[in-house]
C-alpha cells in the first residue's frame, strides 16, 4: 500500500527484476505458512472461548477474533497489503457500507420495536 | 505493438490490451469490484442474521444447540487450508512451478470436495430430524438435544448401519449404544437441572417455539448460499486446473490464478465470520 502511483510510471520497465512492485508482490513461503498457523490457531482460539460464559462479551469476543483471521486474510492471502491502496479503498468501502446497512436497521428495529409489540395486528392492520 | 493483434507469443495477451501489466490490473480491479458486489450481496443476510437474533436472542441459543460445533470447526480447518494452497498456487504461478502449481490448484479442489461432504453429513443430520427449511420445518420430538433425540440418532445409525453389521455384532452394537443413550440422557437431566430450555418444556413461550424455525431459514440461507460459491470456487479451480496442466500460466501471465485465489479467499472470509456466528453461540 505504501507504494502507489509513485511507481506506477516505471512499473511497466521493471517486471522481471523488481518483485515488489503493485500487483506482482510475490509473498516468502515462511509468510504463507505463518499466516496460516495464525488463522489455525485464532480458530482454535475463538472455539475454545465460545465454552466459557462471557455474558455481554461473548459476540464482541467472536467477532473480534474473526476480524483479525479476516484482516490476516485480507492483508496477507489476498495481498492487500502489498497491493494497490486503490483496491484497498474499495473493499473496505463495501465493508463501510455494511456496517452502515447493519446499524442503521438495527437502530430503526430498536426506535419502532417497542410501538409494534404493543399493538395487536387488528390494529396495526385498521392503522391506529 | 499496436498493429499486432494477436501479439505474437503471447497467446493470453487479448489485442485490446496494449501489454501484460495492462491486461493484469484491468482483470484484477474487475476482481476486486465483483468482490465488492459479494460483500454487498452477502450483507443483506448478515442483515438478516442481525436484526433477528437481536429481536430473538433466546431462539439462538436454544436453535444452535442443534448444529455440531465439532463439524463447523473442522470445516474451518479445511476451508482455511485451502486458503493457504490457493495463496500458495499463486506463489508458484509467480515463479513459473508448474508442478507445484498443479499439485496446489488439486489440494484446493479436494479441500473444498472436503467441506461440501461434511456440509452434506450436517445437512442430512439437519433433515433426518426434521429440520428443514421454511414451511417444511417439522422437527421431531426432541430435535435439540435431549434424551429422544440421542435414542433417534441411534436408531438412525443402526438403520445405516444393518446391512453391514452381522447379528452378534449388531446386539453388542445396540447395548453399547443404550450406555452411551443414557449416558446422554444423564448428561441432559443434568442441563436440564441448570435450566436449559427444552423442546418439550411446556413453560417454554409457544411463540419463541415457533420462532425456531425461522432461525433454520437463516442458517440454511446463509450456509447455503455459501455453499454454492463453494461449489463455483470447484469448477473455476477445476478450469485452471486443466490450463494449469497444459503450462498456459507463466510468470508474466497468471492472472486468472490470482483472480480465483481472490475469489477464494473472499469465500473463506465468509464462513471466519458464518463460523462463529451460527457455531458458537453459548
Amino acid at each position: 500500500m505504501s507504494s502507489t502511483s509513485a511507481t506506477s510510471t516505471d512499473v511497466h520497465a521493471h517486471i522481471d527484476d523488481d518483485p515488489h512492485h503493485d500487483g506482482h508482490h510475490i509473498l516468502p513461503l515462511w509468510v504463507l505458512l505463518g499466516t496460516w498457523g495464525a488463522l489455525m490457531g485464532l480458530t482454535v482460539f475463538t472455539v475454545t472461548a465460545s465454552t466459557f460464559d462471557l455474558g455481554a462479551f461473548d459476540l464482541p469476543v467472536a467477532m473480534g477474533i474473526a476480524t483479525v483471521k479476516a484482516m490476516l486474510v485480507l492483508m496477507i492471502f489476498m495481498h492487500l497489503g502489498f497491493d494497490k491502496g486503490f483496491h484497498s479503498l474499495l473493499i473496505f468501502g463495501s465493508f463501510l457500507f455494511v456496517f452502515l446497512f447493519i446499524s442503521f436497521l438495527l437502530i430503526d428495529r430498536g426506535q419502532y420495536q417497542p410501538e409494534i409489540s404493543s399493538k395487536t395486528s387488528e390494529t396495526l392492520l385498521q392503522g391506529n | 505493438m499496436s498493429d499486432d493483434h494477436g501479439h505474437g507469443d503471447k497467446p493470453f495477451l487479448a489485442h485490446h490490451f496494449e501489454d501484460e501489466d495492462h491486461q493484469f490490473d484491468s482483470g484484477k480491479l474487475g476482481i476486486w469490484a465483483f468482490l465488492v458486489t459479494e460483500v454487498l450481496f452477502f450483507s443483506g443476510l448478515f442483515c438478516a442474521y442481525a436484526i433477528y437474533r437481536a429481536m430473538h436472542p433466546e431462539v439462538f441459543t436454544y436453535a444452535a444447540r442443534s448444529l455440531d460445533t465439532m463439524l463447523g470447526a473442522i470445516n474451518t480447518g479445511v476451508l482455511i487450508f485451502s486458503s493457504l494452497t490457493a495463496a500458495w498456487a499463486v506463489r508458484n504461478a509467480q515463479l513459473g512451478q508448474k508442478k507445484m502449481l498443479v499439485a496446489n490448484l488439486a489440494i484446493t479442489i479436494l479441500c473444498a470436495f472436503g467441506f461440501m461432504g461434511i456440509k452434506y453429513k450436517e445437512y442430512s443430520h439437519k433433515f433426518h430430524l426434521g429440520l428443514y427449511p421454511g414451511n417444511n420445518y417439522a422437527p421431531v420430538e426432541g430435535a435439540f438435544g435431549d434424551h429422544v433425540t440421542k435414542a433417534e440418532e441411534v436408531g438412525f445409525r443402526l438403520e445405516q448401519e444393518s446391512d453391514e453389521i452381522e447379528g452378534e455384532h449388531a446386539s453388542a452394537e445396540l447395548a453399547d449404544m443404550n450406555e452411551s443413550s443414557e449416558h446422554a440422557g444423564a448428561a441432559n437431566e443434568e442441563a436440564h437441572g441448570h435450566g436449559a430450555v427444552k423442546w418439550d418444556d411446556p413453560n417454554m413461550d409457544p411463540e419463541t417455539k415457533s420462532q425456531l424455525k425461522v432461525f433454520f431459514g437463516i442458517y440454511y440461507c446463509m450456509t447455503g448460499l455459501h455453499g454454492i460459491h463453494v461449489v463455483i470456487g470447484i469448477l473455476l479451480l477445476m478450469w485452471l486446473l486443466t490450463r494449469a496442466i497444459r503450462g498456459h500460466f507463466t510468470p508474466t501471465y497468471y492472472g486468472p490464478i490470482d483472480y480465483a485465489a481472490l475469489y477464494w479467499h473472499l469465500v473463506d472470509l465468509i464462513w471466519i465470520y458464518l463460523f462463529p456466528l451460527l457455531y458458537l453461540i453459548n
